[in-house]
């Protein structure tokens, strides 16, 4: 109970917030597209954040999950959950494939490899017209129906996507608190240093690194039912960018580290707008400042802040740690 | 440990709720739009956002419509449309607009197309493909010119000069491979055969692969549908492979920027473009020729040179206002049904009549085909 308090607080202010804001824009819309983003970054963290292989590519496997959904269910008129099966089945197995070869490689080799993986996607995307629409997209996708219940409005939809948020934040706390989630920290110390410790490196980098694809697939399948419509464009190279930021800017190796990324990152351009023509240079100024003053992202940066306060001897990095021994305290 | 995860639970529900009521007005028109100002199509959101800032400032300067001012409440897309979906939401929800006026690109419009229609909220589209109108949707329409009708254009001069068999080189771009599409499917009915079909990266340096096949050929003449270099590119080369039959862009070219990139090499070339391009050069009793010089007098005044894709904007928004002039209100379903029966309204873009079947309205004399002379646009007659 008290290891996840975070968790069900975190949960109960997702489910509260619709009460009290039930026709928001920022709560039933930007909220949703928050919380597909939370999924997508959790599922990042738990790669670069926990294991330390770094991904440039995420947005590809976000990009056959919409896709996936996108062709089956509007070209040939499968069942959404078939398809987002489907989806899940194909991004496995891709990822599966590309691990073992992309894996050996490290630091900025590895960057560049997952690099050239998502461009290659989204070349396909854009070339293959007469499945993926091209360039213009893809649209008439229909909408999910759980046991019956049409999700068809952007409340039900807030909903949907909360639970499934939800579900991942839930799984990722888990894992990291388990046997392979210490495997994976071990990983990221030294690999040298775990395998003498008996961790099965291989195994345990391709796990993580499929894994994260599955819960990116996910998500594209969600987010193409949510949208209605999809084009190359949202899962380009530079949406996998902004995924990386998210885990950084909110702190990496802390699941609420990219929850939180994820959110700020999502409204700060909604909020920004009002600045018109100069929200681009805030929006990069805070940014900058951020990353500046909190080198380890806002989130770790200030709950370790908050820490030094309180023990006054503490030092900032015996703090960091302690948060990555946690383990199953 | 608690504390710690408490904070940040508050945090996040924190932000989340940083929300603002939205104060509604009642004597105001709001038109909301949603452009391109920033990333690889802000050449067309950004003039799209001056024109449409311009216009409605002149409007509320001359007294607003029915007495009503006018509000223009925008968002930058970026191209994404993704964010376009979420903009246009909150258009319609938060900023509960009357009209929106907007979609730089074929890939914006399109994505917020399911939204407009379940929201019903007229939505006029700047964008080119034809596949925005095309089925017909309740309350979408655009007032770009369509890639089918710059073929369509093409075509009908090429007719006219007794060319039967021709070689396509398109750019693999959005707008490229959509003309592309529209090319081919339309050569049939004018008696064209496409005797090659070539393509090239929006990013490629160089052409003389593609276009040597094509002087292999039996062709009379070269179509080349793209945006951005690709096209100058494709121009320069077609003259150092000593190609000399005639050379026909599109109008996605159709800007002074094209005419300085391809330099001697666009002599001659023939592209079919709006008529604002050669507004001056208009005979007088062109009915289009005060509205285009009166529109490109005031941008020119305030932010350089004119392109079409303002023009565009000009279009969109005063279709718009005069919808709402004319039904007495904003109710949406009675502007829309005025934005259907606009007729004759003398737009940059040509002559609008639209119809319960035609969202667009626009015939292929909106297009002037014209010839690249000495560094300048002339009017093919």
């Amino acid at each position: 109970m008290r290891r996840l308090a975070g968790f069900y607080i975190l949960a109960a202010g997702v489910a509260l917030l619709p009460v009290f804001f039930p026709d928001n824009y920022f709560i039933t819309v930007v909220g949703v597209t928050a919380g597909i983003h939370v999924i997508l970054a959790v599922s990042l963290n738990l790669l670069m954040g926990y294991a330390g292989q770094i991904s440039l590519g995420h947005a590809a496997f976000f990009g056959i999950g919409a896709y996936t959904s996108a062709i089956l269910s509007a070209r040939y008129g499968w069942n959404p959950w078939l398809a987002m099966l489907t989806g899940l089945l194909l991004t496995g197995v891709i990822a599966y494939f590309i691990a073992r070869p992309i894996l050996r490689l490290k630091g900025h080799y590895l960057a560049m490899a997952t690099l050239g993986f998502g461009i290659i996607i989204n070349i396909v995307l854009v070339q293959n017209g007469q499945l993926t629409g091209g360039p213009d997209g893809l649209g008439d996708i229909p909408s999910l129906t759980i046991f019956g219940w049409e999700v068809d409005s952007d409340l039900h939809w807030y909903g949907v996507i909360g639970v499934a948020m939800l579900a991942v934040i839930w799984l990722s706390l888990n894992i990291i608190d388990s046997r392979s989630g210490r495997a994976l920290r071990a990983l990221h110390g030294s690999e040298v240093a775990a395998e003498m410790m008996g961790i099965n490196t291989t195994t345990t980098k391709t796990g993580v690194f499929v894994l994260a694809a599955l819960i990116a697939s996910f998500a594209g399948s969600l987010f193409s039912h949510q949208q209605g419509f999809v084009s190359p464009g949202s899962f380009s190279f530079f949406f996998s960018i902004e995924l990386v930021t998210m885990v950084v800017l909110g702190g990496m190796a802390s699941t609420y580290g990219a929850v939180f990324g994820a959110i700020v990152l999502t409204f700060l351009p909604e909020l920004l707008v009002v600045f018109e023509d100069y929200e681009v240079m805030i929006f990069g100024a805070i940014l900058m400042l951020t990353m500046i003053f909190l080198p380890q992202g806002i989130f770790v940066g200030l709950r370790n802040l908050a820490y030094k306060l309180r023990k006054k001897n503490a030092t900032p990095d015996s703090i960091a740690g302690k948060e990555q021994n946690r383990g199953t305290a | 440990m608690n504390i710690r995860k408490t904070m940040t639970a508050l945090a996040v529900s924190t932000l989340m709720s940083l929300t603002a009521a939205q104060a509604l007005a009642a004597d105001t028109i709001k038109v909301g739009s949603f452009l391109a100002v920033t990333g690889g199509a802000s050449f067309l959101g950004d003039t799209e956002l001056k024109t449409l800032q311009m216009y409605v400032d002149e409007v509320n300067a001359k007294g607003g419509i029915d007495g009503m001012q006018v509000e223009l409440i925008h968002y930058d897309t970026g191209g994404d449309s993704k964010k376009a979906v979420n903009f246009a939401k909150r258009l319609i929800k938060k900023d509960q607009v009357d009209v929106i006026v907007g979609g730089s690109t074929s890939g914006t419009s399109m994505a917020v197309i399911d939204e407009v229609e379940s929201e019903g909220i007229p939505f006029i589209s700047l964008a080119g493909s034809v596949k925005i109108v095309e089925p017909v949707k309740k309350w979408v329409f655009k007032v770009p010119h369509t890639d089918r009708m710059a073929a369509g254009k093409i075509f009908e001069d090429m007719k006219k000069r007794g060319i039967s068999k021709v070689a396509l080189i398109s750019g693999d771009g959005g707008f490229g491979k959509s003309g592309r599409g529209e090319t081919l499917a339309l050569a049939p009915e004018y008696g064209i055969e496409i005797v090659a079909d070539e393509s090239y990266g929006a990013k490629d340096t160089d052409m003389t692969a593609q276009l040597t096949k094509i002087r292999d050929t039996d062709a009379q003449a070269v179509l080349n549908f793209g945006f951005g270099t690709g096209p100058a590119i494709v121009t320069k080369n077609v003259r150092q492979l000593g190609i000399t039959i005639p050379l026909y862009q599109s109008h996605g070219v159709a800007s002074k920027k094209y005419i300085e990139l391809a330099g001697d090499s666009a002599e001659g070339v023939r592209l079919p473009a709006a008529a604002l391009l050669v507004a001056d050069k208009l005979a007088d009793a062109d009915p289009q020729k005060p509205v285009l010089v009166a529109y490109q007098t005031k941008y020119e005044a305030a932010h350089g040179a004119v392109s079409t894709f303002g023009g565009h904007a000009f279009d969109g928004l005063y279709i718009a206002l005069e919808a709402i002039d004319r039904a007495n209100s904003t109710d949406k379903a009675k502007v829309r049904d005025e934005i259907e029966k606009t007729t004759n309204f003398i737009g940059t873009g040509g002559i609008f009549n639209m119809s319960a079947t035609d969202h667009l309205g626009l015939g292929l004399d909106a297009f002037k085909m014209l010839e690249i002379k000495n560094g300048d646009w002339t009017l093919v007659e």
